[in-house]
């Protein structure tokens, strides 16, 4: 009687004790570590000085990307001014004499630096997406086909390694030679960076989606045999969902290279996002550049954890074995 | 000159390997009549699965060949479906999506809900039907297999080739697919090559059960008719003399004539240490 009766309190604490073991693990040793991050950077930060003032700590990167806010919000409120102007002008005139023909035009105000964000953001999807689009289905074909894998290897071995600022002057004069228009639908520098990308985060999908369909279960393969799958169904209904963990670390890889290969793309390429927003505080040179660039140093962390996560939480959708522990 | 319903005439199969081709088969001649059970038996490694993967057309035999209905066989097809060991079943379909897509790909014309009775029937047949719509992932191991084989008898084939079908399960589930398979054999009379190590299970389900020497260059060995009646009865067999002679022709077989493999192996772990000799001679005596 007397052990059973205090059983379950014993049971409850070592419970309790375990929920704050647990919280402890997820909260307080993340928590940790950043504060000896914020010390230690705010230490060092005092004992170096640059041509551009002392370097900034933690307290002027948290004034600066308060700045940055006001200074978006003092835009947006411009921009929207700006165009209200436009219309009463339009409506005026239009009032005055029917037949006149609107004329609009866009507000010329620099871009701040969350519409920068939204721009690299864009830069990068779209880099990332043609890079899958090709990647994915020649992995597959790599994994199928030994000689197309025994052919396609070297040029990946080879070009794998080339670094982004390798490839931008070449993209570049491509880009200015080909894509001619009087009316261009984007940016030259847009579509610079983009390819830009491409070509950097092309090597991560294209590899482990080959690794990934080389290795399929032999068993599976010889029930398409016999149920005679033809080559399309074979990939789709067979090939494609044994492969998906594999092709998925690959576009998480993709992605995490083509962000990073983005800001230096941007900065060469002129193009309007976070890269050139770096490049632009740099020259720019004021005593308050290095704390707006460490502003976006963490922006692009903070979004490159958050693209990571996406592809996760896409992966967890797509993948059809529910019980595997993603990461 | 009169050609059985299936006809494997002087099967050799040649692996390539670093010291020269390795033959693993030699010669193997068999004839098999419509609706007959046969098992392959014999020690591990001595081309069983060969025997069957050439059957299946997942091999191509280097020397002679397999005629089915007076065509031979030179690739896979549903009209051979096999029942794999490891069940294989996809694990990212349902138990229901997994028999229809054999269905769908062996649709014979069939309208979309004659077929979405012709997976329920197999199902039925399996006694898989209140798991329609679970993974494989959810089932137990019997269950996969029993959907395995539904997934073979759904491609309607003129034969089923079965490979260790039941080596992965344990006992008891062993003996329950046993008894759904000679019910789902007796019903349908499918043509039936299946491969075991177990001889209990050679002897209940079997017509004929063809032994294998040992390899390389293996062959059949003997062909043993089991002229039981059917349907039999596990329990009642237990006791039956006629059914214990066939078991000990198989265990003669095994252990006898064909022990060499065991030496095989002693000679194989005699080079690895010299010690366990001794325990293995008093081992391979004891067999």
């Amino acid at each position: 009687m007397f052990k059973q009766a205090v059983m379950p309190t014993t049971g409850g604490l070592s419970q309790v004790g375990e929920k704050l073991k647990q919280l402890s693990t997820a909260l307080a040793l993340p928590l940790l570590g950043l504060v000896c991050f914020l010390g230690l950077w705010n230490a060092a930060a005092q004992n170096i000085d640059t041509s551009l003032g002392q370097f900034p700590g933690p307290v002027q990167v948290w004034e600066q990307s308060k700045n940055l806010l006001n200074e978006h919000q003092a835009e947006v409120a411009k921009a929207e001014a700006f165009y209200e102007r436009q219309e009463q002008r339009n409506e005026a005139r239009m009032a005055k004499d029917p037949d006149y023909v609107p004329k609009i035009r866009p507000y010329t105000g620099a871009p701040t630096f969350f519409q920068q964000i939204w721009t690299s953001l864009g830069t990068v999807a779209t880099g990332f997406f043609i890079a899958s689009i090709i990647a994915v289905p020649l992995g597959i074909l790599c994994g199928l086909s030994k000689s197309a894998y025994a052919a396609i290897n070297p040029l990946i071995q080879l070009f794998k390694p080339v670094s982004p600022l390798a490839w931008l002057p070449l993209v570049t004069m491509v880009v200015s030679a080909v894509y001619v228009s009087n009316d261009p639908m984007f940016s030259k520098s847009f579509i610079t960076s983009a390819v830009t990308v491409s070509l950097c985060c092309l090597w991560p999908t294209l590899i482990n989606t080959a690794v990934g369909v080389s290795s399929i279960d032999k068993d599976l393969i010889n029930v398409s045999k016999v149920l005679r799958l033809n080559p399309i169904n074979h990939v789709i209904k067979i090939v494609m969902p044994s492969s998906i963990p594999m092709i998925f670390t690959g576009l998480r890889l993709s992605l995490g290279i083509g962000w990073m290969v983005l800001i230096a793309a941007e900065m060469l390429a002129q193009n309007p996002g976070l890269g050139k927003f770096v490049w632009d505080e740099f020259q720019n040179g004021s005593s308050a550049s290095l704390a707006r660039i460490m502003v976006a140093v963490l922006a692009i962390g903070i979004i490159g954890f958050l693209l990571d996560r996406l592809m996760l939480v896409i992966q967890k959708q797509v993948s059809w074995d529910k019980s595997a522990t993603l990461r | 000159m009169s050609t059985g319903h299936l006809e494997l005439s002087g099967v050799g199969i040649d692996f390539p390997s670093p010291k020269g081709p390795f033959t693993a088969l030699q010669d193997v001649n068999l004839k098999i009549e419509k609706g007959e059970f046969v098992s392959l038996i014999g020690h591990s490694g001595c081309g069983k699965s060969t025997v069957l993967n050439i059957v299946a057309g997942l091999h191509q035999a280097t020397t002679g060949g397999a005629i089915l209905d007076g065509k031979e066989v030179n690739e896979p097809g549903p009209e051979r479906a096999v029942v794999f060991q490891n069940h294989s079943l996809l694990p990212w379909l349902s138990v229901y999506k997994n028999v229809e897509l054999a269905v769908k790909q062996t649709s014979n014309g069939r309208s979309k809900a004659e077929m979405k009775d012709w997976v329920h029937h197999n199902l039925e047949l399996v006694h898989m039907t209140h798991a329609l719509d679970k993974l494989p992932s959810e089932i137990s191991g019997g269950m996969k297999q029993r959907v395995g084989i539904a997934r073979a008898l759904a491609m309607e084939p003129k034969v089923l080739l079965m490979d260790e079908p039941f080596g992965a399960l344990d006992a008891l589930t062993r003996a329950h697919l046993q008894d759904s398979l000679m019910e789902i054999h007796a019903e349908l009379g499918n043509t039936v090559i299946m491969i075991t190590h177990d001889v209990d299970e050679a002897v209940l389900l079997s017509d004929r059960i063809v032994m294998m020497t040992n390899g390389p260059a293996a062959t059949i060995g003997e062909i043993l008719d089991v002229k039981l009646d059917r349907p039999r009865d596990r329990l009642a067999l237990a006791d039956n003399p006629e059914y214990n002679h066939y078991r000990h022709e198989v265990l003669t077989f095994l252990y006898e004539k064909q022990k060499k493999v065991e030496s095989v192996d002693k000679h194989k772990k005699k080079e690895e240490s010299s010690e366990k000799v001794v325990t293995d001679q008093t081992d391979s005596n004891a067999a």
